[in-house]
């Protein structure tokens, strides 16, 4: 197996190619262009492959809904305003129960805000986004490795579940290199009957989200319900990082997480004994293991680039079995590890 | 071990380049290694520099907070980086176009004609490829032969002729620095 | 005492533009600013940048501004200028905020005939997120996401804004101008001021297409830039009035009952 150099943004594109998608449209924005310009070069070249620069995320969006209707798997990316453009569009593929792969890779909002890596679309992602009674699944990578590995397995899951599957990651994870090993993909498992491609001389079907019955929807959205129950059972990802006897547990995802590990590693050499809990999937959110650790640890302390979003997860599945602190880089302010460690050792003396 | 280092220049400079292969050739030396390139509108106006972190375990952060290396290419990189250099750290100024110095006392700088070396070369738009020689021999954090082979699978062997340019003018670095 | 010929505009800051060397946004701002001047509009202007290398325009134009989302600027100033109808309002937009993202509120704001200036700057590529495909990019045009050009096929053709709108009837004033020579910079300028003075006159939308060099993303230097768009860019947009009420309201008054 090579070993590859890459930068986060190619290495999506290239992992999604791998994983047999071959439609993908998108519309430019920082800091994500380079994915968007990696599908223009590869995906015309993989065989079958579509690319469409999309004249808005609106477009965008609802072009991958199609393609994703006659069976194609399908991907788009932007950005945090592209991605709040794509709501309309990722509600209905929801309804519709269409697969698909949507890249958010985070910059500072609120507005246009900057494009720096931030993580201020935690409840956008994790809360459905659009408008209705829906999920999305969402994986936050860490390293390259893991943009390459989860990328494959959003296209997965997003088949598996029949619901579109969001990568969360932010600018710095889209620009930055590291070396990585693209995993041969599994053969996918996709019905025909899903598949909308012309009835030919069968009986023809349609695929909706409109049910003026309300019993019908109701029927509808519980039928949705049941299947995320599923998804939150068995898809839970997390990583436990030097746990073993910890006072303090840090909870943090993605390039949060990254710079968590440093601070760990520098405390760690001062005798703080502290551990880092990284959420992989946000929905469904790690709950249960991060509840079970509530019994040997009381002091947590939750890390995001945001001004505290993932935080509410975190009560909620500690119960108030614990204590909570937070610190948050919110805007696209990314810290040190040195200066996060200023941070968390000063927690640490002070934890009861 | 853990190094870190900036590099910073003009627009079309290859400074990314510089970045790029050195990443590339401390992946091939099998250490753990991160490259970060300024992106987006920082970019306007004509201006490009990236960080790139190696180091035997997993690296957390790819931001060089405290870079033990600062390589610039001309003068607005000097001053925009300068400050963040580690105590005592090492600078490698392109003095074919930078009459300026570090304000800071602790650190060690090398002056390196990298344009005027690469003209005399022949070909000015090796002058970045000079400066890794320079680079590379001092730092010492990958060998010459692994960063060459890096830089040939990096340009691609479209052209020979660009390999061999590329040799030579790797090779004027490295002798220029003495040890 | 000296006599000045040639200082800053009121309507400019004091403040060093971000525009890469040979870059037409820098231009058209001095024009405008210029323009706003002469007609002493200063204190009456809004404006709205859009998302696109011109974001920060906010930060060079001496007048009221307000940020909006990508392409969305001419409904925001349609809210705008409805409720403060005697303000002089105008949008600035590129080539993919106006014609691509945006195309939907431009077209409709158009052909409500809200009483707006448009600035529509055409490089035919995006500049601000480095170089893509922009609905007005040429044929054969390479970007970094079309990388062998421009393909009908593929990608389609360069949409003609001016053209378009020129069509629609709540329309009153659209040109097409360039920025590559001295005479044609004094001809923007003129475009420029009839826009706004079409506004001030209550007439309808109008718009000035301004066809500006992006020397980064074309890969070009300046000069070839400009010689380009002599040579290339204006055989495809070719400059011109495209639409002009005044003229027409004129030649119906001269006709004889
Ligand atoms: C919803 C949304 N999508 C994408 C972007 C990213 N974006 C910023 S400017 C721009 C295009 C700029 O091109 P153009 O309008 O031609 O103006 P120029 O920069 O060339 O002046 C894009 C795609 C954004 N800000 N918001
Ligand atoms: S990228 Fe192009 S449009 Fe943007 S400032 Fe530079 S020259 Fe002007």
């Amino acid at each position: 197996m090579n070993k590859v150099l890459m930068s986060g943004n190619n290495i999506i594109g290239e992992a999604a190619i791998r994983a047999g998608c071959r439609f993908y449209a998108g519309y430019p924005i920082t800091p994500q262009n380079e994915l968007t310009e990696y599908m223009a070069e590869h995906m015309r070249k993989a065989e079958g492959g579509v690319f469409i620069q999309s004249e808005s995320e609106v477009a965008a969006i609802n072009m991958i809904a199609g393609a994703s209707a006659t069976g194609a798997r399908v991907m788009t990316s932007s950005s945090s305003p592209g991605i709040s453009l794509k709501q309309e569009g990722i509600s209905s593929m929801a309804a519709c129960e269409l697969p698909g792969v949507i890249v958010n890779i985070m910059r500072g909002g609120p507005g246009l805000g900057n494009i720096r890596p931030s993580q201020g679309d935690y409840f956008q992602a994790t809360r459905g986004g659009g408008h209705g009674d829906y999920r999305t699944m969402v994986f936050a990578p860490a390293t390259c490795q893991e943009l390459a590995d989860l990328t494959m397995d959003a296209f997965d899951a997003a088949d598996k579940y029949r619901t579109p599957v969001m990568i969360l990651a932010d600018g710095m994870m889209g620009q930055m290199m590291e070396p990585i090993i693209f995993k041969s993909p599994a053969p996918r498992v996709y019905p025909e009957k899903f598949m909308l491609r012309g009835a030919g001389s069968g009986k023809s079907k349609f695929i909706r989200g409109l049910l003026l019955d309300p019993i019908d929807a109701e029927e509808h959205n519980w039928k949705l319900a049941r299947k995320y129950e599923v998804i939150t059972e068995h898809e839970t990802l997390c990583e436990e990082h030097n746990l073993e006897e910890a006072d303090m547990v840090i909870v943090a995802y993605g390039t949060a997480a990254r710079i968590a590990k440093g601070a760990i590693k520098r405390l760690r050499d001062h005798g703080m004994k502290i551990g880092l809990f990284r959420p992989i999937t946000l929905w469904p959110f790690p709950e249960l293991k991060l509840r079970a650790l509530s019994a040997k640890v009381k002091n947590f302390l939750v890390f995001e680039m945001s001004t505290g979003q993932m935080l509410e997860d975190v009560r909620l599945a500690l119960q108030g079995y614990a204590h909570i602190d937070f610190h948050g880089r919110p805007g696209g302010a990314v810290p040190t590890p040195a200066e996060f460690a200023n941070v968390v050792a000063r927690l640490y003396n002070k934890r009861d | 071990m853990m190094t870190k280092a900036i590099f910073s220049g003009f627009g079309g400079q290859g400074v990314l380049m510089m970045g790029t292969s050195l990443a590339h050739s401390a992946m091939s030396s099998g250490y753990h290694v991160t490259y970060l390139p300024a992106y987006g509108a920082e970019m306007r106006g004509g201006t490009a520099n990236c960080t790139v972190a190696i180091g035997n375990e997993e690296i957390a952060s790819p931001v060089a907070s405290e870079p033990d290396y600062l390589i610039a290419m001309n003068s607005p990189s000097l001053f925009s980086f300068q400050t963040k250099v580690a105590a005592r750290g090492i600078v490698f100024l392109n003095s074919s176009i930078i009459s300026d110095r570090p304000s800071r006392s602790d650190l060690t700088v090398y002056s390196v004609p990298c344009g005027d070396i690469a003209q005399d070369l022949g070909n000015t738009r090796v002058a970045n490829v000079v400066m890794m020689g320079a680079f590379i021999k001092k730092s010492g954090v990958v060998t010459p032969e692994m960063y060459l082979k890096s830089l040939e699978t990096i340009m691609g062997s479209r052209k020979k002729g660009v390999a061999e340019v590329n040799r030579k003018a790797f090779a004027a670095g490295f002798d220029y620095i003495k040890d | 005492m000296a006599k000045i010929i040639f200082q800053k505009p009121k309507s400019l800051k004091e403040k060093i533009f971000h525009y890469c060397p040979g870059c037409g946004h820098s231009i058209v701002h001095r024009l405008m600013a210029e323009v706003i001047d002469e007609m002493g509009i200063q204190g009456i202007t809004i404006g709205v940048p859009p998302a696109g290398c011109a974001v920060l325009a906010y930060n060079y134009f001496d007048v009221d501004m307000i940020e909006s989302p990508h392409g969305r600027a001419p409904a925001m100033a349609s809210g705008i200028k409805r409720m403060l109808p005697d303000r002089m309002v105008f949008c600035y937009q590129g080539d993919g905020d106006l014609a691509a993202i945006g195309l939907a509120e431009s077209f409709h704001a158009a052909n409500r005939g809200e009483n707006i200036t448009v600035i529509f700057i055409n490089n035919a590529v995006y500049g601000m997120t480095g170089g893509q495909m922009a609905p007005t990019t040429l044929l054969n045009q390479k970007t970094t996401t079309s990388l062998a050009g421009r393909q009908t096929l593929l990608d389609g053709y360069p949409v003609k804004v001016s053209e378009l709108f020129s069509q629609l009837e709540g329309s009153a004033y659209i040109e097409r101008c360039m920025v590559n020579s001295p005479a044609f910079v004094n001809k923007t300028k003129k475009a420029i001021r009839k826009a706004f003075e079409c506004q001030k006159a209550e007439l309808g939308f109008s718009m000035v297409e301004i066809l500006s060099a992006c020397p980064t993303n074309w890969k070009m230097n300046t000069i070839d830039s400009c010689q380009w768009m002599d040579d290339v860019m204006s055989k495809v947009f070719p400059p011109g009035v495209f639409k002009d009420v005044t003229k027409a309201t004129k030649k119906a008054a001269e006709v004889p009952s």
